[in-house]
């Protein structure tokens, strides 16, 4: 015990720093996919078929392959074809994990949009349209907030995986907090062989979750006076 | 003159022809039912009236100003038929009231946004958000929900939320109100209150056209009936005309549901 006392300041402050580089891959996933997923969206729902087609292939190819798989091409391919890589340091690590989790999250949000946006009923717009309204104005004043209304749920869903799915990006040794805990078992600041760290890495997710989840129920509640 | 003038409108859908050579005409104040069954293309008229179709052939006149012309394929243009729309209200079968804004706001919405589009909106904009609220309000009252005003449409009862949007529609004062089934979707308890609704608007002499299987309301309501049978006006004239002499066999078998049933 006397033991984790000491480790314990040193860990932390390693912790916290992966955890940093954690939370910068999350938010910088969810400003990318947050609008790509729409741009998709609204791709795959278009009327120019050879473009809904390509948007449906992307999707199925990006959410029928694991992440992690994702990850390593996009971080070791350009080096094989190229033959030196493009992603250099921690940097480079950091931009080419970004590119694949918004890639990969803008396709499962441009689903999650497809529903709400054909949830909304037709009868909205046609009343709109009757009203005189613009196709514009009847977007942003009548259908937007139910669109909105029916994605937070499955959105919230997301957002929390993605928390837990930026620990994937150990694989191309970003170092984020799964990295930086498990640096204490192969041996790092006169700490080896210690599990401990790893493990205590659940401890960030599970309170950075907590927050999230009041959050994004605060959220879906303020939705809540109408139906 | 007649209010509206309908000549040989026609209307496809694929290959199914929904309207064959649609004419009719309507008087200022006068009340326009039709009737028929399911899939007559009652429906596919008004949806035509209001532009959320569009006709394959024909004309659509209102106050002698031509609103809709096969032949000139200019009478289409999207920024011209937002416009037009503007001479037609419609009450939707199911409502389609906007479920985020109370009912105040539900029928001030259209007028406000369309208010913004007034060259001297900015310069009097509380003064012009101030009459749309007074007007709004007393529409609703006349629908009998004073006390409704501030209640979404969750909160509403079927004949509630209907009467509410009736008075959205009133709001724009369209030259001719049109009502698709406004009851069909409602408990009988609540269809009583929707078309008192309704009769006190044709008293006021609002020109109207009801697609309706409330043949007793229609009866009563009308100046004029339409029966519509397969795409075509099979029969039409006064309520007596065609509810109490009918002259088509199947016009009688029709009504003959009604009356037995």
């Amino acid at each position: 015990m006397e033991l984790i006392t000491e480790q314990f300041p040193i860990v932390i402050h390693s912790l916290n720093i992966g955890f940093i580089q954690t939370l910068k891959l999350f938010f910088v996933t969810l400003l990318g996919a947050v609008p790509l997923g729409l741009l998709i969206a609204f791709g795959s729902m278009s009327k120019f078929r050879p473009l809904s087609y390509l948007m449906k292939v992307i999707v199925w190819i990006i959410r029928g392959t694991p992440l992690m798989i994702q990850l390593l091409i996009i971080y070791y391919f350009p080096g094989l074809v190229f033959g030196n890589s493009i992603w250099i340091g921690e940097t480079g690590r950091f931009v080419a994990a970004s590119v694949g989790f918004i890639f990969n999250y803008a396709c499962y949000f441009s689903e999650i949009y497809r529903g709400g946006i054909q949830g909304v009923p037709k009868g909205q717009e046609e009343a709109g349209l009757v009203l005189g309204m613009t196709k514009s104005q009847i977007f942003f004043k009548v259908t937007l907030l139910q669109m909105i209304k029916r994605i937070v749920p499955p959105m919230s869903n997301e957002i929390i995986t993605l928390v837990k799915d930026t620990s994937l990006a150990r694989i191309i040794a970003l170092q984020e907090i799964i990295w930086a805990g498990q640096s204490f078992l192969k041996g790092s600041q006169g700490i080896a062989g210690q599990i401990w760290p790893l493990f205590f890495t659940a401890v960030y997710y599970l309170i950075f979750n907590g927050v999230l989840t009041v959050l994004l129920g605060r959220l879906e509640k303020k939705l809540d006076y109408f139906r | 003159m007649a209010i509206l003038e309908v000549e040989h409108l026609h209307k496809n859908f694929e290959n199914t022809e929904v309207l064959k050579d649609i004419s009719f005409s309507l008087e200022k104040g006068q009340v326009l039912s039709i009737i028929g069954s399911s899939g007559s293309g009652k429906t596919t008229l008004l949806r035509c009236l209001n532009f959320l179709e569009k006709p394959g052939g024909g004309r659509i006149r209102v106050n002698g100003e031509t609103l809709f012309d096969a032949e000139d394929p200019g009478s289409m243009q999207e920024s011209e038929i937002r416009k037009k729309r503007l001479h037609f209200g419609l009450v939707f079968q199911s409502f389609n009231l906007f479920p985020q804004y109370t009912a105040l706001e539900n029928v001030m919405l259209a007028k406000e946004l369309l208010a913004k589009a007034q060259p001297d909106y900015k310069a009097r904009k509380k003064e012009i958000h101030a009459e749309i609220e007074s007007e709004a309000k007393s529409l609703l009252k006349q629908m009998g929900l004073a006390d409704r005003m501030t209640n979404y449409p969750h909160q509403l009862s079927g004949g509630q939320c209907q009467r509410v949007a009736i008075a959205r529609a009133l709001a724009l004062k369209p030259d001719i109100l049109c009502f698709d089934e406004p009851t069909s979707a409602l408990d009988p308890e609540l269809t009583g209150e929707v078309l008192k609704v309704i009769k006190g608007l044709a008293d006021q002499e609002t020109t109207m056209i009801i697609v309706t299987h409330e043949m007793a309301f229609a009866r009563d309501v009308s100046s004029h009936v339409l029966f519509m049978d397969d795409g075509c006006i099979l029969e039409q004239g006064t309520p007596s005309e065609v509810f109490e002499h009918p002259k088509e066999e199947r016009t009688k078998q029709f009504l003959s549901r009604f009356t037995n049933g």
